[in-house]
């Protein structure tokens, strides 16, 4: 195996300081294929001490007298530092990790080593694919039909194999919208709202080019969405990029829907950061995060120039646009921006949880991420390649599934009593997709994960998170079904900075934990309570 | 009343503060002697206490009528829109009037009548005794004693009579040490910590000029570390900016010389002054109260406001003196100027930090009538009771509340009150309703015979505690005995529930405090209904009846659980306890929000489509 070659050094006496709350630990410190283990002597608590590698994002290394100090700051945000004996050691073990850690192959990632006890491979994988959501919307309505024109991946390499499209449009009509559309991604359902009959959809940006081109059949399959959800419906196409942007993609082939082809739909533009932009915003946040010393002036303008919070509220206003366009205008929806993998969902996907009760419940939320990002077409292998520590030039990373859970924060601190899971899932969801044991993350889209046989060889990370022992770190102890809308506000005043995820591992966490130990045990006594009057 | 010319005014419509497409309600208006009343069509009640308006504003004249803004004390703003420019001038008039008393005999307080008889009043009154609390601190002991100097408010007007000073300071000494102090604030015990045997105490600033000093001053701070067996030095902390304690020595004022003062350590803390406060907070409303804010625009405001700048620095002044105390063992004195704005937030908050009494409702009473009322805090000039010199205004009280929602975030399970009693104490200082807060000082209160014509809040917070408590407060945990907060910038917050707290639109829709509240006690409730259950079956069983009779009575009383449980989970939520039709929340309505102005472009009409556009498209295809 090639791991033997990266790893340079055995083991090595170290000092591992894991920040102002944990105690140091000591002991004899070991990289593995995918590991940096610390085992403490015996006197200490027995416990091993556990890194994945890939969780590393950036590593520094710093030699005095015949000691060394690595610094490791790791994608989850956690900054550790390693003391070690011996100059040689500190610097073959920075090097075997700087190696194991940025290994690119997913076919020797840890996810096809990993065999938990417990868990069954195979497990979960089949839990959520969209023929489920399917016979949902088929209990619905009849107006839309399940298709696999996309069976083989050949129309669009980054959409799954069935696809829920409007019922008169054929296969044949489908091949020719993909055609039109960058990518292939032509326009899917992405969310029914059952209450009024309107629908949500998503694609990526149309091929018009500069001689502004039509295609009859990707016009047709917009038509036949309205005339499926009621006669006279409306559309609207909210394209997540500047109307300018918009226009100047035309240049390199892309471009937006004229008005004239698309009868009945009109189009709003909301443009939403995405990109190297938002990477950088996310770094800047982070790293302003990191500083204790600050004064109060400069945290505040730190927390301004880094405009996370503006992107917070953009994306949640237009998944509001989006979801009050369906709920109280009637309205059919169409979300795209130019490739259709990342603001577009994070559109769909805020939208769904503000109107849909059952996407708010833990198995539902999970069927969300599994539907509307990983099967979707989200590439979290480039989107999450690097958090915000690491020093190599960011190619193709954009925190935008954070940006993702960031809102779904906001709306559960606004609705503390809406959703069934809480905190822990949204930090475990961020944690996974940057660097898991899991295979659900991995690859770019069904196709990649189909080459790689993710799903035989990997064991899934809904099968790991919905053990039993799992449940209460999950869980909103508070949940009661709404079944509402929930319309959050997006005022600054209402936005608040996700402390839970953005300061972790830097402030201490204990009052808040103890406090929600007793929510539950308050919450378990009424159910004791309850079930014994 | 002679101020009052109209009463009532119809078709008055009320703006929605924070909607930019001009949403509005249409109600009448009614004013009386003491209130502003607005009611709408779904006969929703605002009510407005003529002592909370900080100002009213006449707009100019619109087309659809005159606009009349109102800016209270407790940060509610509403804009009505008058249809005739008479009405709204003579509201307006009014209201200048009404809003600003020139006696206190005028003031809400006096005319206040909660139907309870004489002696219920005086027990009212005599719910918080501060002797009793100087008991419970271990004072008198051997190192401190009550000093009588002050009884007649011979040696300060603005002290209480009854004053803490180390044994072994004789009279003389305190009388000459009070001449050397401004207002005559001489050092005297705030806190006495009984573990560490060691003092919080308060005076003035010393009028020390350049070069002056006193020997009684220095005897008396002898006499306070002397009394501190276990460490022979104190801290001196000067709560204001070095420079500004500089300045005052050209007025002959100034701060004390550590070369004339045996074992003391000086220490400034730099805490703004009034005036700073006065306009960081109202640069912070001018920010927040702005339409369509956005993001950036808010932190820039918030930054250049300085207002959390402001709290962290009254915050690090505290945990400064707590530490002198935990870690050194060390007695602190503490002054500002007069020593009755920075050095009673200091105080108050270390002791706070200290001890945990003061973080439970009853404690937290003491407290502020301790080192806010007792002490001689000037609520009536802070809080602009009567019509008086608008410099003299300043929200250090409200810094000192926030001081504290601050500590109960960072440790939720500390306190034994929540943020709605916060809120509740901070809408009293200004409602003028209770005799606590007028007057701005004890010799002062005592010349208003308050007691005797006023009504004291306590009991009323304490008749309502329900709403007040804190359901997660853990009083057993030993950890909790000395907080020691983060003040690390990030830890500060916007306190959104206070300074928006009558903007319903901007808070969470649903509130996780009272579902616990009420699940908290709904197990109370149920365990109690297990243990008469038991006690019946029992009973039962003694009288050898069957079993069918247990099944009922089990029947009986088990139905309610379930629809109680299910009560709580929807329809109306009110996100503070505390009784305002504006605060209660209806689900959750998007027009309530922003985004929904984007949407305007929904209900547009659909343009024409352009003809030319579609033929150039068709010949490209």
């Amino acid at each position: 195996m090639e791991f033997s070659e990266l790893i340079r050094t055995g083991r090595a006496q170290a000092e591992l300081l894991r920040g102002p709350e944990a105690p140091p630990l000591r002991g004899t410190l070991c990289v593995t294929s995918h590991h940096l283990l610390l085992s403490p002597g015996t006197e200490a608590s027995p416990d091993l001490w556990l890194l994945l590698l890939r969780s590393v994002d950036s590593i520094e290394k710093r030699v005095a007298g015949d000691s060394g100090t690595i610094t490791l700051r790791c994608k989850d945000l956690r900054v550790l530092q390693l003391d070690i004996e011996g100059v040689e050691a500190t610097l073959d073990i920075a090097r075997s990790i700087e190696a194991l850690s940025s290994l690119e192959s997913v076919i020797t990632s840890f996810p096809f080593f990993y065999r938990p006890k417990g868990l069954r491979l195979g497990d979960a994988w089949h839990f959520h694919p969209p023929e489920r959501y399917y016979q949902r919307v088929a209990r619905e309505t009849n107006a839309w039909r399940l298709s696999e024109v996309n069976e083989d991946f050949s129309l669009c390499p980054s959409y799954p194999r069935a696809l829920i499209v409007p019922h008169s449009v054929d296969d044949q009509a489908l091949a020719r919208s993909a055609g039109f559309r960058q990518g292939g991604r032509f326009p899917v359902l992405s969310y029914h709202h059952a209450r009024n009959g309107t629908a949500l959809l998503r694609s990526s940006q149309p091929l018009t080019g500069p001689q502004k081109r039509r295609c009859a059949e990707d016009e047709e399959l917009l038509r036949a969405v309205l005339v499926g959800a009621r006669p006279g419906a409306r559309g609207f196409i909210i394209d997540t990029r500047s109307a300018q942007a918009a226009k100047q993609a035309r240049m390199t082939g892309g471009g937006t829907e004229a008005k004239a082809a698309y009868p009945g739909w009109k189009r709003l533009h909301r443009p939403l950061e995405r990109g190297r932009p938002l990477q950088e915003s996310f770094v800047r946040l982070v790293e302003a995060c990191g500083d204790l010393e600050q004064s109060m002036d400069r945290w505040l303008s730190r927390l301004e120039g880094c405009r996370w919070l503006a992107h917070v509220k953009e994306a949640l206003s237009t998944a509001c646009l989006a979801a009050q366009g369906m709920e109280r205008e009637g309205a059919c929806i169409l979300v795209h921006g130019a490739e259709g993998t990342d603001s577009t969902l994070l559109v769909t996907s805020l939208a769904q949880l503000i109107l849909d009760p059952l996407s708010r419940t833990m198995d539902g939320f999970q069927e969300l991420v599994e539907r509307e990002w990983i099967q979707a077409g989200h590439p979290f292998q480039l989107r999450c390649a690097h958090s915000a520590f690491s020093h190599a030039r960011p190619k193709h990373e954009a925190p935008t599934f954070l940006l993702f859970l960031d809102c779904v924060w906001q709306l559960g601190r606004q609705f503390p009593l809406s959703l069934e899971f809480g905190e822990g899932l949204l930090l475990a969801l961020f944690e996974h997709a940057y660097a898991s044991p899991f295979g659900s993350f991995l690859c770019n889209s069904e196709k990649e994960r189909g080459l790689c046989e993710v799903r035989t060889r990997t064991h899934s990370l809904w099968s790991g998170l919905n053990q039993p022992k799992e449940q209460r770190k999950l869980r909103n102890p508070l949940y009661a079904l709404n079944p509402l809308a929930i319309w959050p506000s997006v005022e600054p005043q209402s936005l608040r900075l996700w402390q839970g995820l953005f300061l972790r591992w830097t402030r201490p966490p204990e009052p808040s934990e103890t406090a929600w130990e007793k929510v539950w045990q308050i919450v378990t006594d009424s159910e004791k309570t309850e079930g014994s009057a | 009343m002679e101020h009052i010319r109209t009463t009532k005014v119809e078709q008055v419509k009320l703006l929605d503060r924070f909607s930019t497409n001009n949403k509005s309600l249409t109600g009448t208006l009614y004013l009386t002697a003491t209130h502003l009343l607005f009611i709408d069509s779904h006969q929703k009640e605002t009510w407005i206490l003529h002592h909370h308006i900080a100002s009213v504003e006449k707009l100019a004249l619109t087309t659809s009528g005159c606009p009349l803004v109102i800016q209270c004390k407790n940060f509610r703003i509403v804009h009505f829109i008058v249809p005739r420019e008479r009405d709204c001038h003579d509201i307006y008039n009014s209201l200048l009037q009404l809003s600003k008393q020139a006696k206190y005999e005028d003031l809400y307080a006096f005319s206040y009548n909660p139907k309870q008889n004489d002696s219920e009043r005086l027990q009212g009154w005599q719910l918080i005794d501060l002797a009793e609390e100087y008991k419970r601190m271990g004072v008198p002991n051997s190192n401190w004693q009550l000093s009588d100097a002050n009884r007649e408010y011979k040696i300060c007007e603005t002290y209480p009579r009854e004053l803490y000073v180390p044994r072994i300071a004789s009279k003389p000494i305190i009388v000459g040490s009070s001449k050397f102090r401004s207002k005559g604030r001489f050092p005297v015990l705030s806190y006495y910590h009984q573990d560490k045997e060691a003092a919080i105490c308060r005076c003035s600033q010393p009028l020390s000029g350049f070069s002056a000093r006193c020997l009684e001053d220095e005897h008396l701070l002898q006499a306070i570390s002397k009394a501190n067996p276990v460490n022979r030095y104190m801290y001196v902390m000067d709560t204001r900016p070095k420079l500004n304690a500089m300045a005052n020595r050209a007025a002959g004022k100034g701060y004390e010389n550590e070369d004339n003062y045996s074992n003391i350590r000086f220490q400034f803390v730099g805490i703004e002054n009034i005036h700073v406060m006065r306009s960081s907070l109202q640069k912070l409303l001018e920010v927040n109260g702005t339409k369509g804010l956005s993001v950036n625009d808010f932190y820039s405001g918030l930054e250049s406001s300085g207002w959390l700048r402001h709290i962290k620095a009254v915050m690090d002044a505290a945990i400064f003196l707590a530490k002198a105390i935990m870690v050194e063992n060390a007695s602190v004195l503490v002054h500002c100027s007069d020593g009755w704005d920075r050095t009673s937030q200091v105080c108050s908050l270390g002791s706070l930090l200290l001890d945990s009494y003061y973080r439970t409702v009853k404690g937290f009473m003491v407290l502020i009538e301790k080192d806010w009322i007792a002490f001689g805090h000037k609520f009536s000039e802070r809080c602009g009771h009567l019509d008086g010199d608008p410099k003299e205004v300043s929200p250090v009280f409200t810094q000192f509340l926030e001081c504290v929602w601050h500590l109960t975030e960072q440790f939720p399970q500390a306190f034994e009150f929540n943020e709605a009693f916060l809120l509740q104490i901070h809408e009293h200082i200004h409602s003028c309703q209770f005799g606590n807060f007028l007057g701005n000082c004890q010799k002062e209160r005592e010349e208003l015979k308050l007691k005797e014509k006023t009504y004291s809040l306590w009991p009323f917070l304490l008749d309502d505690l329900k709403k007040y408590l804190n359901p997660i407060y853990n009083s057993q945990s030993q950890r909790f005995t000395v907080l020691e907060p983060s003040t690390v910038s990030f830890n500060f917050k916007f306190w959104r529930n206070m300074y928006h707290q009558f903007d319903r639109t901007l808070h969470p829709r649903q509130s996780v405090f009272n579902i616990i509240m009420n699940m908290n006690e709904q197990n109370k409730q149920l365990e109690k209904d297990i243990k008469e259950l038991e006690s019946k079956i029992k009973q039962c069983k003694n009288k050898q009846t069957d079993d069918i009779l247990t099944k009922e009575l089990l029947h009986s009383i088990h139905p309610e659980s379930p629809t109680l449980k299910s009560s709580l989970c929807f329809k109306e939520q009110t996100l503070l306890p505390v009784n305002d039709a504006l605060r209660t929340i209806e689900g959750s309505n998007p027009t309530d929000n922003r985004y929904s102005d984007y949407a305007e472009e929904f209900s547009k009409a659909e343009p024409a489509v352009v003809s030319l556009e579609y033929g150039v498209a068709r010949m490209t295809c």
